[in-house]
């Protein structure tokens, strides 16, 4: 099974994030691998020794990405591609999509693996434009997955519980971090991670010219959270609670 | 820039610009006064000295990696095992699955990292805990590294990968309970009878004597110390775990005992005669202990630093009091002195060229600081400064322990008063 997973570098989501204009400064944060597409590494990763095959670790991104590339492959992955242009550049979600499927095409597929939504641009837009371009079924929100004779199943995660998604591959999986819990490097895998091969590839390469087709206009801090509400209990306080519950549609 | 910028930026507040705490990282924090280039460099409030960027992308990933093993796996927990005694056993097989277990030896399913990646490691697992540092220690450098020097092929096809692994855990006997830090003087004896070897004696302080599969043991025989590998279960061997301790809680720590205890020929270490033998290990070990000691410290000092930043008395940060920078800026030295001393003899190590007093120095000097600096943060503390749910009170008591094993201060102190002088003042 050959089996690409998607990744990207973001800065550490566990930092107070810097504006620069309308993008982030992303000097002024430790860049790693996003949490998010450890999941995928791992679910790829899993598949890969349960069926056998290979995974293969693509990014697109500045040079420097090739650290979470690195953590990627010291994790266990077989083999990356760096998508690195000084033009791709303040790419968007469909620029990017471009560009990833235009890499994935260059060789045969049978799964495509991304995060649900990156923890830094957030569109969660870039996967199903991956699939589109590949001409491939994507099933997203995976919870749990299954790959049987050429099928993949999986437990789509939803507001009340999780559907059934059955698709043919080859085709784009997304994951959610509940779908598994992401190994640590081994320090073998780590000492390992910088002999194994590393394509690095320019738009040029990929034959590709594209350019954002989305200009940010501006950016704001979300609205500070309002006062939470406050229920004195003198004897109503759990039917007043299951009121409240049940207006906010929670239960 | 004119000097009335300068004046403005020198008075400005020290914490990033939306006033958030800073985390490692950022690069808010400035300790210099304004120099007139925009883009100067500042120094960071944990790395000051930027010792960060004297490491190797393969050893920033296996320090970041062990650091967040810790975060995840360790701390949250480290307080409640010291409460209860209780060293985290089901660590274990996933300390060997990272590599961590016998991680600087070459082959027999260890990692075979370098001396500065083993080093790096244990100061992530001791800004956790003393405790799992020390069961690393003893695992690695001890144990495994015993039968790795001195044990026959056989000895380390048979125990080396099932320990790298966390399957099968070791513990290393030296001291009795009339013999520290005079260990020629043990009385635990070795005599042959019918082929096999029998031991009688008794060890002290033996770090996870009680839960080890197999015991490296010192004793006396006729040509001199000789050590012997005791598997647990073997008749005439008992273990009986020691309480009380108000130090390296989190590990366990046995009396070893040898009755008549009957161990076939062939599990003595046969390369191993005389002190030499356990004192090498002793070295491998230490020199792990110098790296811990400066991550036990580093765990102190950012604890103060934080806690410093948002206790507000008579109106203010404590932070802001002198006589409290004082005490963070010798902090801050002490810590970030022991991470370059380490780093340097962990390069002098991987370059072949490391002598035993060496590493007595950076043991003697990293574990004094530690336990100044946890001392000072634990004041800084106030009254939380004494309890677990900070980690100062437990890191300020379990560095109590590493001041005294693999050789005290004293001793480390005699070792290179020796060297520098030539002249032994052991007796
Ligand atoms: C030189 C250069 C500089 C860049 N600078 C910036 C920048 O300053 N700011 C910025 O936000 N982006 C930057 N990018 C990356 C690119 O613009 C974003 O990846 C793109 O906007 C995707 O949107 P998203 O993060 O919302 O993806 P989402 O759709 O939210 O991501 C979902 C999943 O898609 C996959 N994915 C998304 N992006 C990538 C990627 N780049 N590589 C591999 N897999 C991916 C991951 O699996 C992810 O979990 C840069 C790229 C290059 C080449
Ligand atoms: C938690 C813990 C775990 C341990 N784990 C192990 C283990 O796994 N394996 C093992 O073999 N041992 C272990 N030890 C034992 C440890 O190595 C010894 O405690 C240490 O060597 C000191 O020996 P002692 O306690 O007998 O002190 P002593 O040797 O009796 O020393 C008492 C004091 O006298 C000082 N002193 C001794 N001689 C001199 C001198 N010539 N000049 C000046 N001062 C001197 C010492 O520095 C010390 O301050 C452990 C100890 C502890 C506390």
């Amino acid at each position: 099974m050959n089996i690409t997973v998607c990744i990207k570098q973001v800065p550490d989501p566990n930092q107070p994030y810097k504006l620069s204009g309308t993008r982030l400064d992303r000097e002024a944060v430790q860049p790693v691998l996003d949490p998010g597409d450890e999941f995928g590494v791992e679910a790829g990763l899993k598949l890969a020794e349960a069926h056998g095959g290979e995974v293969t670790v693509l990014s697109m991104g500045p040079a420097k990405a090739m650290e979470a590339m690195r953590r990627a492959l010291s994790m266990g992955a077989h083999k990356g591609i760096l998508v690195s242009d000084e033009a791709l550049a303040g790419a968007d979600a469909q620029a990017t999509a471009q560009v990833l499927a235009a890499a994935i095409k260059r060789n045969p597929f049978d799964l495509v693996i991304a995060g649900t939504e990156s923890a830094d641009g957030s569109t969660g837009a870039v996967p199903a434009m991956i699939a589109e371009l590949l001409g491939v079924p994507q099933a997203t929100f995976a919870k749990q997955l299954e790959v049987k004779e050429g099928t993949l199943t999986i437990h789509r995660q939803t507001q009340e519980g999780y559907d059934v998604v059955e698709c043919a591959l080859p085709a784009v999986l997304t994951v959610t971090s509940g779908v598994n819990e992401p190994r640590y490097p081994t320090f073998k895998g780590i000492m390992q991670a910088k002999n194994k091969p590393v394509e690095q590839l320019s738009a040029a390469d990929l034959g590709l010219s594209v350019a954002a087709s989305q200009q940010v206009a501006a950016v704001n801090p979300a609205p500070a959270r309002g006062q939470g509400e406050i229920f004195e209990d003198d004897g109503t306080g759990a039917a007043r609670i299951a009121d409240f519950l049940k207006n906010a549609k929670v239960i | 820039m004119n000097s009335y910028e300068n004046e403005a930026r020198r008075s400005a507040p020290l914490v990033g610009e939306r006033g958030e705490r800073r985390t490692r990282g950022g690069r808010n924090l400035v300790g210099f006064p304004a120099v007139s280039t925009p883009t100067r460099n500042r120094a960071d409030a944990l790395d000051f000295l930027g010792v960060d960027a004297l490491l190797s992308e393969e050893e920033r990933m296996i320090r970041d990696t062990v650091r967040r093993f810790v975060r995840e796996r360790v701390l949250p927990d480290a307080g409640g095992w010291f409460e209860r005694g209780e060293f985290p056993r089901e660590l274990v097989p996933e300390l060997g699955k990272l590599g961590l277990l016998g991680m600087h030896i070459d082959g027999y399913g260890c990692a075979g990292a370098s001396a500065v990646a083993y080093g790096l490691a244990c100061m992530e697992l001791e800004a956790g805990d003393t405790g799992v540092r020390s069961f690393v220690s003893v695992q690695g450098s001890l144990a495994m590294y015993s039968i790795l020097r001195w044990g026959s092929e056989e000895h380390k096809r048979e125990w080396l990968p099932p320990m790298a692994a966390g399957e099968r855990i070791g513990c290393f006997g030296l001291t009795e309970p009339d013999s520290g830090s005079d260990p020629g003087s043990m009385r635990t004896t070795a005599k042959t009878s019918g082929g096999d070897w029998i031991l009688d004696g008794t060890k002290m302080w033996i770090t996870n004597g009680g839960i080890a599969d197999v015991a490296v043991v010192w004793a006396r025989a006729e040509d001199g110390i000789r050590g012997f590998l005791v598997p647990a279960g073997t008749p005439g061997f008992s273990a009986r775990d020691i309480h009380g301790k108000m130090s390296l809680r989190a590990s366990v720590t046995s009396e070893l005992v040898f009755d008549g205890c009957r161990v076939p020929r062939d599990m003595m270490l046969p390369e191993a005669r005389g002190l030499r033998g356990p004192l090498c290990c002793l070295d491998e070990a230490r020199y792990g202990i110098a790296w811990g000691a400066a991550g036990a410290g580093r765990a102190c000092y950012e604890a103060a630093l934080a806690y410093a930043k948002e206790r507000t008395q008579f109106g203010k940060p404590i932070a802001s009091f002198q006589l409290t920078q004082r005490k963070l800026v010798e902090m801050l030295l002490a810590t970030n002195r022991a991470a370059l001393l380490a780093l340097h003899v962990g390069r002098m190590k991987d370059e072949g060229r490391l002598a035993p007093e060496q590493v007595s120095l950076a043991k003697l000097a990293n574990v004094r600081d530690a336990l100044e600096v946890a001392r000072s943060a634990r004041s800084v503390l106030g009254a939380n400064g004494i309890s677990l749910e900070y980690p100062v009170i437990r890191h300020m008591n379990n560095l109590e322990s590493v001041f005294t094993y693999e050789g005290t201060n004293e001793i480390h102190t005699l070792i290179i008063g020796q060297a520098i002088t030539g002249l032994s003042a052991f007796q």
